[in-house]
């Protein structure tokens, strides 16, 4: 069976990765095919290497407060390129007032600080197997 | 080893065991093994045999005094009470200025800066990473202009102010010691940090710019200009907090702060500059977790390890060389989104160990920033819990009460100890700079992170209101917003400068600055003219990056 391959992303210049290496390390063990995107990512390059990579998910890590900008930029882009059924997740500092309008904007889901690793596994298997 | 004052609490000791070994059958303990939150183990009990090893006038010694492993100053918080310095910055400098004179209004004793993500890598509010973040974490600064603003009205002769960042902090220093100087305060009476700590940024907070050699030199360039004209200044604060907050354990942040201030101490000696000369201006910074001895004995072991370090490795004479002066952060990391209300309990005894543990500065966490900046309401709160602790708690009235506790004492020796193995790897890898280049200290935080994140999600770590005691959440609390305003104002103040000033003369000085780079010259005598020309932050950075190059994340994880 084909590995389940997921990009995990750091946009903007917030160097607080340890969220997004935590779920990226969790995720490999867990048995995906994981490509990490490293730090200082605008929503140009995030959607290239999701291109390049062929991934079937995405998940962002934001701490910094750009969410409403960096999470419509992104699904804005992926539908440009063609890529509008890749999976998008993210995770961060994010307030809960935020989350309606990141969901409308097409990301499926966002998990708030304190969730376990676990919770993201079982989203993944129930949405892309 | 037979010992007539052990032996007989030694007899003693056997025969309570046993009477703990038959209770035990019948109550078990609640688990089968307690350990630290760093995973130090914990004895069920601790006596004068675990401390049989510790020489009073040699490891604990007089507060004042080597090793300073009871405090700094003699007299400690019956003097002057530690500085309580909210970190603090958010939109425009305006807005910032707003609440540094509402901070000062309400008692606050010093200032602490918090620039936005594109100030602390080195690039300006209309660069492309910015977008969405100008103002967000912090307050937007891209020239002398934003800083002659958020200084607007405060006297720089009257408070210290801290300012919390990196691989630019020789620009912002520049910045601010040009502000003080049109307010007419010489460089002599300028007080305060620049955390100006490069190599921890490779592993801990990554906001950096150029690679860690370069980094270094950068530095020591500050602290032998800082030497010479800005003597109250504190050129760097070498800094554990972030290492902390990245996913180590206590003992990790202790070595591995201990080690970058043995690397930048061993660059200045390289640069000719005499120990006793700039020594007594290093200072600290360091994450009060919620373990609460642990992090009680991490102070006391940092103080004394850092004394022993400078007077055996490095053979500094001079007392003021020795001592560890540091400021405290409580943990950013340890507030949970769910029941923040929750979060003023955690910060109240994160900065009681803090205050326990010796601290000469103290910043308390609102209990909203798990999700936001603070909102004034949740700052005030943060710094009344200091103002509790300082004033009606009474702890602040004698010096290190907890010395001589059979268990503090132990847990300061192990502390010492396991920083001590660290420091001793990290030499045998030719040391901090060559260790960071390795990746060492990056592997061994994500390897804590990943550990500690199995420990909550096995239930072995119990976080309240997270992983246990956990509830529907019902209100939301109300959080600081910053909209896109600053972003626009940014954007229309750097036009106006760049249209203002001699672009002409800001060009020349970009060159002198990127000829100093290139070749020995310190780098912050072109630094301080360029700003002084209005050259915003993102070109003298990039000017620097043209010489040095830029780093990349490697993007291991």
């Amino acid at each position: 069976m084909k590995k389940v391959r997921v990009l995990i992303a750091k946009p903007g210049l917030d160097g607080h990765d340890r969220g997004a290496k935590v779920v990226a390390k969790h995720l490999q063990e867990s048995g995906y095919e994981v490509v990490y995107t490293g730090l200082h990512q605008s929503p140009e390059q995030i959607v290239a290497a999701a291109l390049q990579e062929a991934v079937d998910v995405i998940g962002i890590s934001i701490l910094s407060g750009s969410h409403n900008f960096v999470f419509p930029a992104v699904m804005d882009l992926l539908r440009e390129k063609g890529l509008g059924d890749v999976l998008v997740f993210g995770g961060g500092t994010i307030p809960e007032d935020d989350i309606p309008g990141l969901l409308a904007a097409g990301v499926k889901v966002l998990f708030r600080p304190g969730t376990p690793l676990q919770e993201i596994t079982s989203f993944l298997q129930a949405n892309v197997g | 080893m037979a010992d007539p004052k052990l032996d007989p609490i030694r007899t003693e000791t056997g025969r309570w065991q046993a009477a703990v070994d038959r209770s035990l059958a019948r109550h078990p303990e609640r688990r089968a093994q307690f350990a630290s939150l760093s995973d130090i183990p914990v004895q069920r009990l601790y006596t004068p045999d675990d401390v049989a090893r510790l020489d009073y006038l040699r490891d604990l010694g007089y507060p004042g005094e080597y090793p300073f492993t009871r405090g700094v100053q003699s007299t400690m918080y019956r003097g002057r009470l530690w500085t309580m310095r909210q970190f603090s910055g958010f939109g425009t400098a305006e807005e910032t200025n707003r609440r540094y004179k509402y901070l000062l209004q309400q008692g606050q004793t010093g200032l602490s800066v918090a620039f936005h993500f594109p100030t602390l890598n080195g690039v300006n509010s209309d660069h492309r990473l910015s977008r969405g973040e100008v103002g967000k974490c912090g307050v937007a600064i891209d020239s002398l202009r934003d800083m002659e603003v958020l200084f607007d009205g405060i006297p720089l002769d009257k408070v210290t102010t801290s300012m919390t960042v990196n691989h630019p902090g020789p620009v912002l220093l520049a910045m601010y010691l040009t502000v003080a100087q049109k307010q007419g305060v010489s460089w002599d009476r300028v007080g305060g940090t620049v955390q100006n700590d490069p190599l921890k940024e490779f592993f801990a907070q990554k906001s950096y710019i150029w690679p860690p050699k370069e980094s270094v030199r950068l530095l020591v360039d500050t602290m032998e200009f800082c030497a010479r004209h800005v003597p109250k200044w504190h050129p760097v604060s070498i800094s554990g907090y972030h290492i902390r907050e990245a996913g180590s354990t206590a003992q990790q942040e202790l070595a591995f702060t201990l080690a970058d201030g043995i690397a930048y101490v061993e660059a200045a000696v390289a640069r000719g500059l005499d120990v006793d000369h700039f020594a007594p201006h290093l200072s600290f910074f360091f994450d009060a977790h919620m373990d609460f001895f642990e992090e009680i004995a991490k102070f006391r072991a940092a103080r004394r390890l850092w004394a022993r370090i400078m007077k055996e490795r490095f053979g500094a004479k001079d007392p003021r060389s020795l001592w560890m002066r540091f400021h405290t952060q409580t943990a950013g990391v340890s507030l949970t989104a769910q029941q923040p209300l929750n979060n003023i309990v955690r910060t109240a005894f994160e900065a009681l160990s803090a205050v326990l543990g010796g601290t000469q500065s103290l910043h308390t966490n609102s209990f909203d920033e798990a999700e936001a900046l603070p909102t004034e309401e949740a700052v005030t709160v943060a710094l009344r819990t200091q103002q509790i602790i300082a004033h009606e708690t009474g702890v602040a009235n004698t010096v290190d009460p907890l010395a001589g506790s059979y268990f503090v004492e132990a847990l300061t020796d192990q502390m010492e100890k396991a920083a001590q193995e660290y420091i001793r790897k990290i030499d045998e890898l030719g040391g901090m700079v060559a260790a960071v280049e390795a990746g060492y200290p990056q592997n061994e935080i994500i390897r804590a992170s990943m550990d500690f994140q199995k420990a909550v999600e096995s239930g072995d770590k119990v976080i309240v209101g997270v992983n246990q005691f956990a509830m529907e959440e019902g209100s939301t609390i109300p959080l600081l917003r910053i909209d896109d305003s600053a972003e626009k104002a940014q954007l229309a103040r750097i036009a106006e400068t760049k249209k203002n000033r001699d672009n002409a003369a800001v060009e020349q000085c970009l060159g002198r600055v990127r000829d100093a780079a290139r070749g020995g010259e310190n780098l912050m005598y072109p630094i301080v003219e360029a700003v002084k020309e209005y050259a915003l932050l993102g070109e003298v950075c990039g000017a620097i990056v043209d010489v040095f190059g830029a780093y990349q994340d490697p993007a291991v994880f």
